[in-house]
């Protein structure tokens, strides 16, 4: 996924299905710290620079909103609602029990818990969990063709969307049974069905992106307002009644709004001075020291498993020369990359697609000064040499980054490193609104550029697959993830083998994709892994029981004004 | 020189009378005081920004283009990152003014690069885009204007219709869009094929959305003198439409040319350094004040100067260019017609 509140993120698949379910078997239940009713009440306070786009959670693709959408909508399955690493377990959430899945894979059978009402009132049948997902498709839901579509009757829905019906999807309204039929097995569909793409709506949900009218959940909160251009407003939801606080806990603020329209300064200054709670957009770099030493109790730290990385066009010269995406590997300083981000405290330099701690993750660094596997810095002299056994010496590059003054620093230091190396590099900065697309599209003819990658859920596919496989190359779209357009049959075709062991076995699935990372790297260099980001939470002295979800980061509702 | 002693010169010949127009003016415009300081600080940053180069490499000993993200320097006696982590918290910051003039004057910018350094760059390419925008603009706008003023008819209202929609739009706004469109695809008509980068593109574009503000004043004036005695002397004595306006109008339209110049290179060089300021006019690692201003944006809160010292270096060469203008405007226009005079 892409961080950025105005950019779609894309695709994904594989992890381990079965994993889940052996994680949730020890972790069910392991809810956060008791509920203390002395603390709920009062107005939360947030603020970010822009809004995150329609509020529609089945169109919607921001982690600025599905950070919200924690608290108001709920899928069958969620990501446990706590800190820490637990964060990453399915557990269930409107189904009252983890699924039965048959053996081969290709049948998961809930069963959906009674008594639950959305905000509106109107209580949650089975009928309403079927037509959630024939919505999706209907709406035109960013990963349907390559999430949902493993749902039997997903690909006619693909192609048809507007008549879409699934058969896949069974329910009985008698035992409140939802049995999902899948074409293949997929070791990452609960984990599909823990996003809020999941999340269940009523059946009589208009099929088409509702925008800025909100659409009644069955959270703790429901959304009362939303104007893009001033506001947000969530408000609690009067029929919440707690049912599995490992799944929707009870929040403590009475009212959560979220204003929009301040620069990132004076959003800083609004949480010194308490006329604010917390800050979607990352602190400016100016304000880092102050903030971090005037206010260090209320500044929050976390390690991101995401990339920084520059993919380099592999089909266009001079980067559809192996040496020379080798060279830049060489000549990059990913340290120098770590100080323009903010420091090693704020950044890690990374030289593998996997970060860290991440499933699948090896440490190795290909390209390094000296043989370690860790990085130690660049090599000009051997990239130089590439530079020219390449016959490349002498081309133009242009490098696109956004425009925001972290990226635009990277973009420009990386044009300094090119033209120190032979090339005659230039940079091409774009608004964030536009760069993501930008850089995916062929017609634009991106040699080189900067992006990021936040993961989706916790597997490894999630980066692998999604990011440099030929399934996700698409010519002449802007909806092309892959966006070095490397495409190899056989590294393709390991990949596939990964995603099927997953299913059996996720130990033997996850080195293999740790194989990959490395054989990838050292055989295509598709990128150049630049880091691994840190995520600073800023909130106001009043606030309390902060409380960290890898997965979904803050959990906003959990917070304290009282 | 006929019609010049008939229109505007009249008036300024009157301390000798063999003295010619131009001469008279001038000397009027060197006694001005004011506008002579003025003139010297232009010179003065002219002089500094084409000194540039030698101060990076024979003062300084620095490179202000390439980042210098991982460099270092000496400085009492240590050697110091050029960027500075922070020792407590987070965060990195570049090292603020040494105040020392060969490291490091004004500090370090976001990519480690010498403050002091692109300042004199900044300069030199500042000044080449106003000054060029400037000579473009009033060019074109003479032609135009005096086309229009003087032929009246089909091409008076092509011309009028052009300066109309051109000054229809905000100059800001409209400069904003061309450089949007033009940055990411370069210009690229028949024959004229500009690189995205180049500098002509901001200089095209600037002297492009200030053409009516000559042009329309330089109509004004030509569709005045055309009702003239000596005008419709020469055209009674079969000179030459071309004849005409190369020596009967044109010296009678240049002070009023030479008026709006100074003021135009100010305008632009405001232009200019908005643009850059917003990431549309020149593109990085080139440096002019406004980029510089930029890149200081960041900054603001522990590195002000980086701002500050681009943002004084403009306001002083705007306000020197005016004062200049408005000397030259007592001189080559006593009658103050640019001021809505006689």
């Amino acid at each position: 996924m892409k961080k950025s509140a105005s950019t779609l993120f894309r695709v994904a698949v594989a992890a381990s299905a079965l994993s889940s379910a052996a994680l949730v078997a020890t972790n069910a239940g392991a809810a956060g710290p008791a509920y203390q009713s002395a603390h709920a009440g009062g107005t939360l306070k947030l603020l970010a620079t822009g809004a995150g786009g329609t509020l529609d959670p089945q169109v919607n693709y921001t982690l600025q909103y599905w950070q919200l959408y924690q608290a108001t909508y709920d899928g069958l399955v969620t990501f446990q609602k706590v800190g820490g690493t637990p964060s990453f377990d399915v557990v269930p959430d409107l189904a009252t029990a983890m699924p039965t899945v048959s053996k081969d894979g290709l049948t998961y059978t809930f069963t959906l818990r009674k008594g639950i009402k959305f905000s509106n009132g109107q209580p949650v049948t089975v009928n309403d969990v079927k037509a959630t997902f024939e919505r999706l498709f209907k709406v035109s839901n960013p990963n349907a063709g390559t999430w949902y579509d493993v749902i039997a009757g997903g690909p006619a829905c693909v192609s048809k969307p507007a008549t879409c019906t699934l058969p896949g999807i069974v329910v009985n309204p008698t035992t409140n049974s939802v049995v999902f039929h899948l074409l293949h097995a997929d070791a990452e569909f609960l984990d599909q069905l823990a996003v809020p793409f999941g999340a269940i709506l009523p059946a009589s949900t208009p099929a088409k992106d509702q925008g800025s009218t909100p659409i009644p959940g069955t959270g703790a909160y429901k959304f009362a307002s939303y104007n893009p251009n001033t506001s947000l407003v969530m408000m609690r939801n009067p029929y919440f009644k707690v049912w599995s606080a490992a799944a929707q806990p009870q929040g403590y603020p009475d009212t959560i709004e979220e204003n929009f329209g301040q620069t990132v300064e004076s959003e800083v200054t609004s949480v010194e001075n308490g006329q604010a709670d917390w800050i979607f957009d990352p602190l400016p770099s100016d304000r880092l020291q102050q903030v971090s030493t005037k206010y260090a109790a209320d500044v929050h730290v976390h390690t991101l498993t995401a990339d920084w990385y520059l993919p380099m066009n592999v089909n266009i010269a001079p980067f559809n020369n192996l040496k020379a995406r080798q060279a830049v590997n060489y000549a990059i300083d990913k340290n120098a990359a770590v100080t323009l981000d903010g420091g090693t405290q704020l950044a890690t330099p990374t030289c593998t697609i996997l970060p860290p701690n991440f499933p699948g993750h090896v440490d190795a660094c290909v390209y390094n000064k000296g043989t370690g596997s860790t990085y130690a810095g660049p090599d000009l002299a051997k990239a130089k040499a590439l530079v020219k056994a390449s016959g490349t010496l002498g081309e133009k590059v242009a490098v696109v980054s956004q425009n925001d003054p972290v990226d635009a620093n990277i973009g420009q230091y990386v044009v300094s490193v090119l033209n120190s190396i032979g090339y005659k590099a230039s940079l091409k900065p774009l608004s964030q609104n536009i760069e993501f697309n930008y850089i995916q599209d062929t017609n634009n003819h991106v040699q080189i550029s900067l992006t990021q990658w936040f993961q989706d859920y916790p597997a490894a596919s999630d980066f692998i697959n999604v990011l440099l496989s030929c399934a996700n190359f698409h010519k002449g779209s802007p909806n092309s993830i892959n966006i070095s357009g490397m495409c190899v049959p056989s590294l393709d075709a390991k990949m596939h083998q990964a995603e099927t062991l997953m299913i059996t076995n996720p130990t033997a699935g996850n080195k293999l994709w740790g194989q990959l990372d490395t054989q990838i790297m050292s055989q295509q260099a598709p990128w150049v892994p630049l880091f691994n980001p840190k995520l600073v939470d800023f909130t106001s002295s009043r606030v309390g029981n902060y409380q960290f979800s890898l997965e979904f980061y803050m959990y906003v509702d959990q917070l304290w004004v009282k | 020189m006929t019609s010049s002693t008939s229109t505007t010169s009249s008036t300024t010949t009157t301390v000798r009378g063999s003295e010619s127009p131009w001469r008279s003016s001038l000397r009027q415009l060197r006694r001005n005081r004011a506008s002579m300081a003025a003139l010297g600080l232009l010179v003065f940053v002219a002089v500094a920004s084409l000194l540039a180069p030698v101060y990076a490499h024979l003062v300084a000993h620095v490179n202000p283009f390439p980042a210098n993200v991982q460099g270092t320097i000496r400085l009492g006696g240590k050697t110091v990152s050029v960027l500075q982590p922070s020792s407590v918290g987070f965060g990195v910051t570049p090292i603020g003014p040494t105040w020392n003039f060969s490291t490091y004057f004004l500090g370090a910018d976001p990519q480690g690069r010498d403050v002091f350094a692109r300042l004199l760059y900044g300069g030199r390419i500042s000044l080449l885009i106003s000054f060029s925008a400037a000579v473009i603009c009033c060019v074109i706008a003479a032609i135009l204007g005096m086309a229009g003023g003087y032929f009246g008819g089909a091409i008076d209202w092509v011309v009028s219709r052009v300066f109309d929609i051109v000054w229809a739009f905000p100059v800001y706004l409209l400069a904003i869009c061309l450089s949007v469109i033009l940055l990411t695809s370069g210009l690229n008509i028949a024959f004229v094929h500009i690189a995205p980068g180049s500098l002509l593109l901001p200089i095209l574009i600037i002297a492009s959305v200030y053409i009516p503000y000559v042009g329309r004043p330089v109509r004004g004036i030509v569709m005045t003198l055309r009702e003239r005695e000596f005008i419709q002397a020469a055209v009674g004595s079969g000179a030459s439409d071309w004849r005409i306006l190369r020596k009967e109008i044109w010296p009678n339209v240049a002070p009023t040319v030479m008026v709006f110049f100074p003021m135009m290179v100010a305008f632009n060089m405001l232009t200019e350094s908005a643009l850059s300021f917003l990431g549309v006019g020149v593109q990085p690692p080139n440096a002019t004040w406004g980029t510089i201003s930029n890149d200081g944006l960041q900054l603001l809160y522990t590195r002000p100067w980086v701002s500050i010292a681009p943002g004084i270096c403009i306001v002083l060469t705007c306000a020197a260019l005016n004062v200049l203008g408005d000397g030259a405007r007592d001189a080559f226009d006593p009658k103050a017609k640019l001021r809505g005079g006689a």
